[in-house]
């Protein structure tokens, strides 16, 4: 692939062996990751996984406690100010003066930034046609739908033309149609040349937007990689079986050549396996049967990015988070 | 970047005039202070000091005029310590996260903050000022018309740094409150003091040797004793008492409201240096 390795070559966010601490709870323990120019990358974790404090320090919002980090260049302790021009962020709650038009949005960022008059004027049209929001210019922020406040934040964040822009869970509380927009958006702006930064609890926005996605769970990074390359690492095929016997089955398929790994469910157990599943299963029926073990279900599928999370952080992701960002943003309407 | 004041100045002016019932009950509250307390007070207060000796060749003012000066200093103290708010309003609602993450200087957050509270008290004092002559008080009585734009310009200035002074302290405690109800309570039992021992309302003379010390050195006092030189003139009797300005005692009233706002605008900045908002 030698477009991608052209467009993913100097290394924009360097992190290493970062840690912060709130009081004794860490946080942060010790991180260490690079995103490349023109990359998306993002953090996939639950909440609470330490991505927002990795975020907030990157953005120098947050002052470091342990490490080094730099953002375009920058050291975010020595040259927050360098960084802070240099970067655009879309925060995980609305930010938006709910009295404010759209244009005084832009404006006033623009303003923020210290933008000349006649460059202020010009992107602030750009952007509103970008995020196609031209029409609600002089509409104040609190009557825009929750897609239109997201549109109007990506277009504030993009305002200054950053070398690297921070989403900080971008499509959280967003309907399914909605958030399809936003990566759409994402991408496209992505596609312009900026370096994207992302964090994100779902599996599927990691999964479709990202060239690269570190999976963060209590502090630390787990492991990180290309979305197939992490998806890889379980095998091709993934095969979900529930029998009469699900110690004795494990002990009998535990030596097959083309099972690569498993892993026991609460009422049955998983096989990764190197081939491809539709070949193999006939195996494992038969070897299941040979030793009197009955099979209940049986499944195939292809490892998704929630059988990786699972695997590696040996847990579901909590989404009680969600649900209460919703709840909150639908009470407060 | 010099003028980044300027645009935290320009949101907070949109907001000022976008809240339409701020907006008439900011500019209606002193009018109406000065017509019900001050009219009330004086028509009682009037009456009582008939009978005084008066001193031949001194001007002798009402207790109307007296007390203006005072309401357009109370006016000042109320607005500028509220004029902070916002700053607490921003940072829950997670606005001040775009201001801090941005590059301009956070001086500037403090001084268009300052910028904006000054322009609400010069627009309220202005309006007590016109609302007490259209009520009878006598403010710029006998002065020359290069007297008079004197004494409005005197005004502003001393208003305006006294505003500064308190914008400055309730943003260094906005930015480090939790809660709109906390700095709510800590502005109210900050004014209480800061209003009664100050010359606002009768003399300080007759107080007690305590109160009297914390009331000659009240930035309130400082503006008061400002507002009536400008206003009503050097060399005045109101409640029987025999008021006399030099310019000098006039210069030392500045020179300590401007004392009062940098040691304010020390605490804002250290305050702003410290805030961790995420």
């Amino acid at each position: 692939m030698p477009e991608t390795q052209q467009k993913h070559g100097e290394i924009i966010i360097s992190v290493e062996n970062l840690e912060h601490s709130y009081k004794d709870f860490k946080a942060v323990d010790g991180i260490s990751f690079s995103v490349k120019k023109g990359e998306i990358f993002s953090f996939l974790g639950p909440n609470g996984a330490g991505k927002s404090t990795a975020i907030n320090i990157l953005i120098t919002l947050l002052a470091k406690q342990k490490g080094t980090a730099s953002v375009a260049g920058f050291d975010v302790t020595r040259d927050p100010q360098k960084v802070r021009e240099s970067i655009g962020i879309v925060f995980q709650d609305i930010t938006l003066d709910r009295d404010m038009t759209v244009w005084e949005i832009l404006e006033f960022h623009g303003r923020l930034y210290n933008m000349p008059f006649e460059q202020r004027r010009k992107r602030i049209e750009e952007l509103l046609n970008l995020v196609e929001l031209a029409a609600k210019r002089d509409e104040r922020t609190k009557h825009l739908s929750g897609g239109m406040k997201r549109r109007l934040e990506i277009a504030r964040g993009l305002m200054t033309r950053p070398k690297v822009l921070f989403l900080d869970e971008p499509t959280i509380g967003l309907d399914p149609q909605t958030r399809l927009r936003m990566w759409e958006y994402i991408k496209g702006v992505n596609s312009e040349g900026t370096t994207i930064f992302l964090t994100t609890h779902y599996m599927d926005e990691a999964d479709q937007l990202s060239d690269r996605i570190s999976i963060i769970d209590h502090g630390r990074i787990v492991i990180s990689g290309k979305p197939w390359e992490l998806k890889n690492t379980l095998g091709r095929d993934l095969i979900y079986l529930e029998t009469n016997n699900n110690e004795a089955a494990v002990r009998f398929l535990k030596d097959l050549p083309s099972i690569r790994n498993m892993k026991v469910k609460s009422k049955g157990f998983v096989l990764m396996v190197n081939e491809d599943g539709s070949k193999v299963l006939p195996l494992i029926i038969d070897t299941l049967r040979n030793a009197g073990i009955e099979i209940s279900t049986i499944n195939l599928k292809k490892p998704s990015m929630d059988d990786v999370f699972v695997f590696y952080t040996g847990r579901e992701i909590r989404d009680e988070g969600h649900a209460k960002t919703s709840f909150r943003r639908a009470g407060g309407r | 970047m010099p003028y980044g004041f300027t645009t935290i100045y320009w949101r907070d002016m949109i907001r000022f005039v976008r809240f339409k019932t701020l907006l008439v009950s900011s500019l209606l509250q002193p009018a109406l202070w000065l017509a019900f307390f001050g009219i009330a007070m004086s028509s009682s207060f009037d009456k009582l000091i008939t009978g005084l000796p008066v001193v031949p060749g001194v001007h002798m003012i009402g207790y109307l005029t007296f007390m203006g000066a005072g309401i357009i200093a109370m006016t000042t103290l109320f607005t500028s310590l509220f004029g902070g708010i916002v700053i607490l309003f921003d940072k829950n609602w997670g606005l001040m996260r775009e201001i801090l993450a941005s590059p301009m200087n956070r001086n500037h957050i403090i001084f268009g903050i300052g910028l904006s509270g000054v322009t609400k008290s010069f627009i309220q004092a202005i309006i007590i000022m016109v609302f007490g002559i259209l009520i009878g008080a006598a403010f710029f009585s006998g002065f020359t018309a290069v007297q008079t734009v004197v004494g409005v310009f005197g005004i502003l200035a001393f208003v305006g740094m006294f505003a500064l002074g308190f914008l400055f302290l309730s943003a260094a405690i906005a930015i480090s409150m939790e809660s709109p109800e906390g700095l709510q309570g800590v502005i109210t039992l900050l004014t209480m003091p800061i209003f009664f021992a100050s010359n606002a309302l009768y003399p300080i003379d007759s107080f007690p040797a305590f109160l009297k010390i914390l009331s000659v050195y009240n930035p309130m006092t400082l503006l008061i004793t400002g507002i009536r030189y400008f206003a009503i003139g050097p060399d005045f009797i109101a409640l029987g008492k025999h008021y006399q300005y030099t310019q000098s005692d006039i210069l030392m009233a500045y020179f300590g409201l401007v004392v009062f706002a940098t040691l304010t605008f020390g605490l804002a900045y250290w305050r702003f240096r410290k805030a961790v908002v995420t």
